[in-house]
């Protein structure tokens, strides 16, 4: 095994690593914190969507569903129910868990279009629940959630937060680099490839879309129960369908099967908006264009492309 | 009892001819295309926003303005297809996705940018005054809704089996291959698909906008809908849409009127996932066999 | 002793009836070559056996256990692998890759351990990197070993599925149309590739139209027409049969 350091494993994590670590300096006031955190908990549900899109090659454009309830079993269980707030995600977690593991199995056996509006329409029936059980959830106007806190611990101010979500994603980009690098990535792969031929070489494609599904939908949960904590309150916008096609354009924006793909497209288009607020009112306007543009004309999106193009360039 | 039913199965059938109009629009571009246009609930949008503004503020009566504000978004469309979705023919299906996401955005933005964002009511064909119907209040309007819709099913019906272009676009959803090798032009049929489903769009935002008001966001959900629409009768099968509209209109109305208006929005997804689940090729699709 | 048998097997597509009540079997240890007019429902067979289709009626044993309606994942693990008329090439995976997936089954393809990095899961996998670049040379794509898949050129791509075949150590390998679209040249080294495998103990079943190809690496000959056995035998028997014959060229061909 010849060490490199331009591997994704070894060199991309000091890299990431390094970013998160030198970042704080550079930022100035609390805003700017709050953009980049949000940037890494988007990140989190991204790797595990990229898993799901850029791997396996299956569509989810419901994501945001899996997120909103994982915030909102954080939010239930520790302001409603006074549960300790880890407890309260793992949960949420597994509960978010199975709900994708029952419904994996008949959606997973749609192709393409009907796939994409399987996953549509889950994620929207979500949308409304946690809309409409307003005694639950607190319907439209969402409801407040407690602080964080790991026995007696409570994070005090941005920076510790900062520190907590960027640990959780080098933790989970070091996680979804083993699994893409095992043959447990290779299977996944494979699926994408070719389901035929994969299916020849003994690889069980149903099992491991369950899986790829069940894993992106509890990464998507963990990040929405952290981001409740953080904001301290919640909204049924957190499930909603808007920010599910966020999710998705950000893992096709930064690379089909690239981890640090996901990280990147989720950098960008969370920081987009801020950037766009200069152009006012043609801030949706803009938006959309370059959504089409990106994708007309980089369709691997930016990772990759760039990967490429360094490549070919060393040749 | 019997006229609150049908109070609601009337406007399920008005609602339900939207989505169907919204449907049939979805269907001829897949079949030309293999494109899901995201961007078709955009178009009913158009159509009434365009027709709105036509008559309100640039004074053309509503005989103008209808016309007009559906020729206009049929440009849209054929702008669509060609500065969107040609460039990017051979890309995935996610991709294609997006594109048309991300031109839906566009055009909301743009809509919003020209029109802002307030609601606003298109005056009725015929008039407010509901008829009695035997104690059911009947929305003259509805029943402009219901009549364009059946002609244009008639005329949809007459194009497909009878005109050249017609029976064209039926070879290329059938077999885009060897449509092309017996002739057709497929760049053409697919401007064509694109233009046909925007002018179907917009008559079905011009239609219904007096009932529901017109903003730049009422594309959204119709649109969704509408896809419902088509998924449940077969996508690519524009008769299909119809049926899978009004199936889904009045499952909503239905459910609004006797179990709860809340989960409303909720009925044509709960469709769709058990069409998707039992039978993903809907009522009148037919099961295709994967070559390897 | 059969490795490979078919009973009365029958499969329709929509009314069409494209294997009619086939029966046949395979001795293992040799080279058996099916061939047949096109439409005989030869790569339906291979689709049948490797349960890609399930058929209306009939079974399917190998080595004496029945097979019908399996899933087609489990076949791997019955010793069965085949290749693909067109291309099944996973594209999106370097040449290496691709052989490795073959190996899926010779290895721990579990999540955890997989997410967790296990030392154990490492070496494994260093080791099976290795073994897929020897399969990469034995069917004599050395030059291809760092190569994306997408980057070889068709012959390359017909060797690097058998290549993939072999990986999951089959008993029973098959080709389907291993020489298609290849020039003679490339053929000649598919053929002296195919003997090579057979030395190796692993029984080979292709399908295939270059009659050359057939006639020099196969020992043994079925000829399906319509969905059925035509006849069978080997090359000498098979090219003098007038049935063989006028399944090809016609009634007429029977007289030539």
């Amino acid at each position: 095994m010849r060490l490199r350091l331009a591997t994704p494993r070894i060199g991309g994590m000091l890299a990431l690593a390094a970013v998160i670590a030198v970042l704080p300096l550079f930022l100035p006031n609390n805003f700017y914190f709050d953009v980049v955190i949000l940037v890494g908990l988007n990140a989190i549900v991204c790797i595990g969507l990229n898993l799901l899109v850029g791997y396996a090659g299956q569509i989810s454009l419901g994501h945001a569903g899996f997120f909103g309830l994982g915030a909102y079993a954080s939010a239930i269980l520790t302001s409603t129910y006074g549960w300790p707030p880890v407890a309260a995600l793992l949960a949420g977690a597994a509960g978010v868990g199975l709900l994708a593991f029952i419904v994996a199995r008949p959606i997973m056996k749609l192709r393409g279009h009907y796939l994409a509006m399987g996953t549509l329409g889950l994620g929207i029936i979500i949308s409304i629940v946690l809309t409409q059980e307003v005694d639950l959830t607190g319907g439209p106007d969402g409801m407040p959630v407690y602080g964080f806190s790991v026995l007696g611990w409570e994070p005090s101010g941005v920076l510790v937060w900062y520190w907590i979500v960027g640990g959780l994603l080098l933790l989970t980009v070091w996680l979804a680099l083993n699994i893409v690098e095992s043959p447990v990535g290779r299977a996944l792969r494979a699926v994408h490839g070719s389901e035929a031929a994969a299916q020849t070489m003994g690889v069980d494609v149903v099992h491991y879309k369950v899986l790829v599904f069940v894993v992106s939908a509890v990464l998507a949960s963990i990040a929405g129960s952290v981001f409740v904590h953080y904001i301290g309150f919640v909204t049924p916008s957190e499930a909603g369908f808007v920010h599910s096609i966020e999710l998705i354009t950000m893992v096709v924006l930064g690379g089909m099967a690239s981890i640090y793909g996901a990280v990147v497209g989720a950098a960008i288009l969370t920081m987009l908006p801020q950037l766009l607020t200069f152009l006012h009112d043609y801030e949706m306007l803009g938006f959309g264009a370059i959504m089409m543009g990106v994708m007309i004309f980089l369709p691997k999106g930016l990772v990759p492309t760039t990967a490429r193009l360094i490549r070919d360039r060393a040749r | 009892m019997l006229t609150e039913f049908l109070q609601f199965l009337l406007s399920g059938v008005t609602v339900g001819a939207t989505y169907a109009l919204v449907g049939v629009g979805f269907s001829i571009i897949y079949n030309a295309s293999q494109v899901i246009n995201f961007a078709q609930g955009e178009f009913v949008m158009l159509g009434g926003m365009m027709a709105w503004f036509l008559f309100e503020r640039a004074g053309l009566p509503m005989p103008a303005a209808v016309p007009l504000a559906i020729a206009g978004t049929v440009m849209v469309g054929l702008a669509l297809e060609k500065f969107a979705i040609e460039p990017a023919r051979n890309a995935s299906i996610v991709t294609l996705i997006i594109i048309t996401i991300g031109a839906s955005i566009f055009l909301r933005g743009g809509a919003q940018l020209v029109w802002g964002r307030d609601f606003h009511a298109l005056p009725a064909l015929s008039g407010d005054a509901p008829i009695d119907l035997s104690g059911v209040a009947v929305n003259p309007q509805s029943l402009w809704v219901m009549g364009c819709t059946l002609i244009v099913i008639v005329l949809l019906h007459w194009f497909f089996s009878h005109t050249m272009t017609g029976r064209a676009m039926r070879a290329v959803a059938f077999n885009m291959l060897a449509a092309q090798l017996a002739g057709v032009n497929n760049r053409l049929i697919l401007m064509f698909s694109f233009g046909m489903s925007a002018a179907l769009g917009a008559l079905a935002g011009v239609l219904i906008a007096p009932i529901t008001l017109t903003y730049p966001d009422v594309g959204i959900m119709l649109g969704l809908k509408g896809f419902c629409a088509a998924i449940l009768g077969g996508l690519g099968y524009p008769y299909g849409a119809i049926v899978g509209g009004l199936i889904v209109g009045i499952s909503e109305a239905m459910t609004a009127g006797y179990v709860s208006s809340a989960y409303k929005d909720a009925v044509a997804f709960v469709i769709i996932l058990m069409t998707l689940f039992f039978m993903p090729n809907g009522l009148f699709g037919r099961r295709g066999i994967e070559r390897v | 002793m059969s490795l490979l048998t078919v009973d009365s097997l029958s499969k329709a597509f929509g009314g069409n009836l494209v294997i009619d009540d086939l029966s046949l079997t395979v001795r293992p240890g040799a080279v058996h070559s099916i061939i047949g007019p096109n439409g005989a429902g030869k790569t339906t067979l291979f689709n049948l056996v490797t349960g890609i289709y399930t058929p209306e009626s009939g079974r399917i044993l190998l080595d004496g256990a029945e097979t019908t309606g399996l899933a087609p994942y489990r076949m791997a693990g019955l010793g069965l692998s085949r290749t693909f008329q067109n291309l099944q090439v996973f594209f999106n995976m370097t040449a290496l890759e691709n052989v490795m997936v073959g190996m899926h089954l010779h290895c721990d393809s579990r999540f955890l351990p997989a997410m967790l990095r296990l030392p154990r899961i490492v070496r494994r996998d260093a080791e099976m990197a290795d073994e897929a670049a020897e399969l990469l040379r034995f069917v004599g794509l050395a030059d291809a070993i760092d190569a994306d898949s997408d980057a070889l050129p068709y012959g390359a791509l017909k060797r690097l599925e058998i290549a993939r075949a072999l990986a999951t150590k089959p008993r029973l390998l098959l080709l389907d149309e291993p020489a298609a679209g290849l020039n003679p040249a490339e053929t000649g080294e598919i053929d002296g590739l195919i003997q090579r495998i057979a030395e190796t103990g692993v029984t080979v079943v292709l399908v295939e139209h270059d009659m050359r190809l057939v006639m020099g690496v196969s020992e043994h000959i079925l000829v399906l027409d319509r969905g059925t056995l035509l006849a069978e035998g080997t090359g000498e028997e098979i090219r003098h049969n007038p049935d063989v014959v006028a399944a090809y060229l016609g009634e007429e061909g029977r007289y030539l």
